[in-house]
């Protein structure tokens, strides 16, 4: 490749587009920790239910501030505002809560909505489990071999709340789990696709499930138990543990979520005509 | 270009005292003693092994090995340079692989440009500029590497078989600018072959075995049909084809 | 089959409809990936180019650490970049945790071994061919390397669209430093990720093609510049 002025020419100009493009993409929108702007750290059952795409525009309509939703498990919702990354936590495990304010990384956990969970499973239900009585439908899953269950197996709010309900069954999964029963360590919606493509039993929130498109054959099975509803709360985590938290700007969302004008827009988010979130904190 | 330096024709410029070059267990060199005076067209020859090229980079400081000793003729390092068998062009014009030999031994910018064309013009290159190195014909190449060299207005030239993967044309057009190079004054170490290259371009031929200097003499004595030197005889009756 | 045509066609859909979230989305990959290689390129090619020429104690491990660098995934500069910048790391004042900074970050820490280990053979290569020449010319070992790095030029952007690749691809490191925020920090292919969780596989493979797509013109751009002043492309994207 030979330089001479002419293609040396070319070559700087090609060279200065480049630059040139690469700076100004650059220079694009960036954060500045000036903006009026908060982390919460939720879960992706949550996120993907889209409550977040409805819900934040108003309250950024109502008070200007910016909500950047860091979407994973419970378990690492919870360590997130344990370390301090995150200003305000949106989870749905209330025991887990409860001990997050216990260690003090919380002043106080504000209950907000709640949805349910349903269990899904091929439409031929193979262990015959149909129904509303979830307890009596786990007790039957775990004795029927042919029977496949997915479990999350990630610490998230699903994945604690569906091992309070094999206890509730009077299962002892650290002493011998059901035959099909396997664990993913993954997120609601991989769970569902590997529900649909094996043909397995989940346990999922509703919200997940209305939005979920990979259905295959599965269909809900067990719902409208009262051990099915999942309550969410929310915390700011508190300025003691980590200075810097935007305390004040967390603190407006949760008092606005809990307000009437949050709880009116949780209870207007519809999927198909159906309400996925029913607001219940306290007045 | 510098100030012409009084020059003392045969002055040392360098001298080897007992030198040695050893390539892990291997002596390449075994107790070499000779002195390079200014001026000097010096051929080494011998059979493949034998240690010319070592000799070569001791000379030119390219391999360690002890007893070499650089003299400052005027107060000042020698300059040097080397011709391969086959020259390393970059992928550049010709222009361009002059003017980085002369960056690398920081001659300053206002002076590169101009000493870039002369020495293009001093071998013909001229016209080819412009055009990538390496595209240019074994011979083209050959002359490049001496512009290359030309160009930084050498003390010493040493030249490892420069000719002897070209045809017989370019060899003669090589030779011809080696032979018009030399006439400026720069001294030359060159090994070859080519007996009878060494007889048209040399001053003084040494004869290299198994990493010794056997014989060391003026070229019209080294190659006095009457009497051969004794050590050199076998190579030089299976060299000359009219023995 | 029926899901590979019925994304293409979603794919086309969304880039002839210029959806700003889309563009937003690509602009994003575009800006945290080219940054991350201009950084890996200055460092990388330093430091490939350094090891093929410095001779010190210790220098064989240096290299045999690079070596099995080229192997990080990236969930794991991920995960290390985050407690790096997690409030409660080390570095957690700075507060770039979730934002397009850390995910450059991350990325050049991850094609960084890359660049420098091919460079490294690069250089090393040409010095077999000629490093004695350029010895004899009177350069020293890093000007030599800097040299044959401008002599194989086209060899080293290879380098450096492989390493754009590695970059642009990979999921695991931006999506845990960045936290696939919407409208913040979600690339391309935290969005795939996101897609595919919620099941909507069209949708996330015609991102996946459209990901493709835009790799593509970013080499075509380069081919572009490779051009002779005749037009005739050179051998050069080798």
């Amino acid at each position: 490749m030979a330089l001479n002025p002419h293609r040396l020419q070319r070559r700087l100009l090609a060279v200065a587009s480049v630059a040139v493009a690469t700076v100004g993409l650059l220079a694009g929108p960036s954060v500045h920790a000036q903006d009026k702007a908060i982390v919460m750290a939720s879960t992706t059952s949550t996120e993907q239910s889209g409550l977040f795409g409805h819900l934040l525009p108003a309250f950024k309509a109502a008070s200007g501030i910016d909500v950047r939703v860091v979407a994973v498990g419970t378990g690492q919702a919870l360590d997130t505002g344990r370390r301090g990354d995150a200003d305000i936590v949106f989870v749905h495990d209330t025991v887990a809560e409860e001990k997050f304010v216990a260690e003090g990384f919380s002043v106080k956990r504000m209950p907000v909505m709640y949805n349910d969970f349903v269990l899904v499973g091929p439409a031929s239900d193979p262990a015959k489990v149909k129904g509303n009585d979830i307890a009596a439908a786990l007790k039957k899953l775990a004795t029927t071999p042919t029977a496949s269950f997915i479990s999350r197996g990630d610490k998230s709010g699903t994945h604690a709340a569906e091992l309070r309900l094999w206890k509730n069954a009077g299962i002892d999964l650290a002493a011998a789990k059901p035959a099909g029963y396997k664990e993913c360590g993954c997120g609601m919606g991989p769970a569902l696709n590997m529900g649909s493509s094996t043909n397995a039993y989940v346990l999922t929130d509703r919200g997940t499930w209305l939005s979920f498109k990979n259905r295959g054959e599965l269909t809900v099975i067990v719902e409208g138990d009262k051990s099915l509803f999942n309550q969410y709360g929310v915390m700011v985590v508190n300025p003691a543990k980590h200075p810097h938290v935007k305390a004040a700007l967390a603190q407006s969302f949760a008092d606005w979520v809990t307000s009437s004008a949050g709880q009116a827009s949780i209870a207007a988010y519809k999927i198909g005509g159906e309400q996925l979130f029913f607001p219940n904190a306290p007045k | 270009m510098r100030d012409p330096v009084p020059m003392l024709r045969g002055e040392p410029l360098l001298t080897l005292t007992d030198a040695q070059v050893h390539f892990g267990r291997t002596a390449a060199l075994r107790g070499v003693s000779l002195t390079l005076h200014r001026g000097d067209r010096l051929a080494l020859v011998g059979a493949n092994g034998a240690g010319k090229t070592t000799l070569l980079r001791l000379l030119h400081g390219l391999v360690p090995g002890t007893g070499r000793h650089e003299h400052r003729p005027a107060g000042r390092p020698l300059v040097a340079a080397m011709l391969f068998q086959r020259p390393f062009l970059l992928h550049l014009s010709v222009r361009r692989n002059v003017w980085v030999a002369l960056w690398l031994r920081r001659v300053p910018a206002a002076e590169r440009a101009q000493r870039c064309e002369q020495a293009l013009q001093r071998v013909g290159l001229q016209a080819m500029a412009d055009r990538p190195a390496r595209t240019l014909s074994g011979g083209q190449q050959q002359r490049l590497a001496l512009a290359r060299a030309w160009a930084l207005q050498p003390d010493i030239l040493f030249l490892d078989e420069p000719t002897a993967s070209l045809d017989p044309s370019a060899k003669r057009e090589v030779e011809t600018l080696i032979e018009d190079l030399v006439r400026d004054g720069v001294t030359l170490v060159m090994s070859t072959h080519n007996l009878g290259q060494a007889k048209r371009l040399a001053t003084r031929v040494a004869y290299l075995e198994a990493g010794q200097v056997l014989v060391d003499l003026p070229t019209d004595r080294f190659f006095d049909p009457q009497q051969p030197p004794a050590a050199a005889s076998a190579f030089l009756k299976g060299e000359l084809p009219w023995h | 089959m029926d899901a590979l045509a019925q994304s293409l066609s979603l794919a086309l859909q969304l880039i002839s409809e210029g959806d700003s979230r889309l563009f937003g989305i690509v602009l994003l990959s575009l800006r945290v990936s080219l940054s991350a290689c201009v950084i890996g390129a200055v460092a990388g090619l330093a430091l490939g180019a350094w090891l093929a020429v410095a001779r010190f104690p210790g220098h064989r491990v240096a290299v045999w650490a690079l070596n099995t660098l080229l192997a990080l995934p990236s969930v794991v500069v991920g995960l290390v970049v985050y407690l790096l910048l997690s409030r409660s790391g080390p570095l957690g004042s700075w507060g770039i945790l979730f934002t397009p900074t850390a995910m450059v970050i991350a990325q050049s820490i991850l094609v960084v071994p890359l660049i420098a280990a091919l460079a490294r053979r690069l250089v090393l290569d040409s010095l077999a061919e000629g490093g004695d020449q350029l010895q004899s010319m009177g350069a020293g070992p890093l000007a030599s390397a800097g040299l044959l790095l401008v002599h194989q030029r086209l060899g080293v952007l290879t380098v450096l669209l492989t390493a754009f690749g590695r970059a642009v691809a990979e999921v695991g490191a931006v999506m845990i430093v960045g936290g696939n925020i919407d409208g913040l920090t979600r690339v391309m292919t935290t969005a795939i990720a996101l897609e595919t969780s919620k099941g909507d596989l069209p949708l996330a493979l015609a991102l996946g093609a459209v990901l493709l797509g835009v790799v593509g013109l970013v080499n075509l751009v380069i081919a572009a510049v490779q051009r002779d002043g005749d037009g005739t492309p050179r051998e050069a994207l080798a």
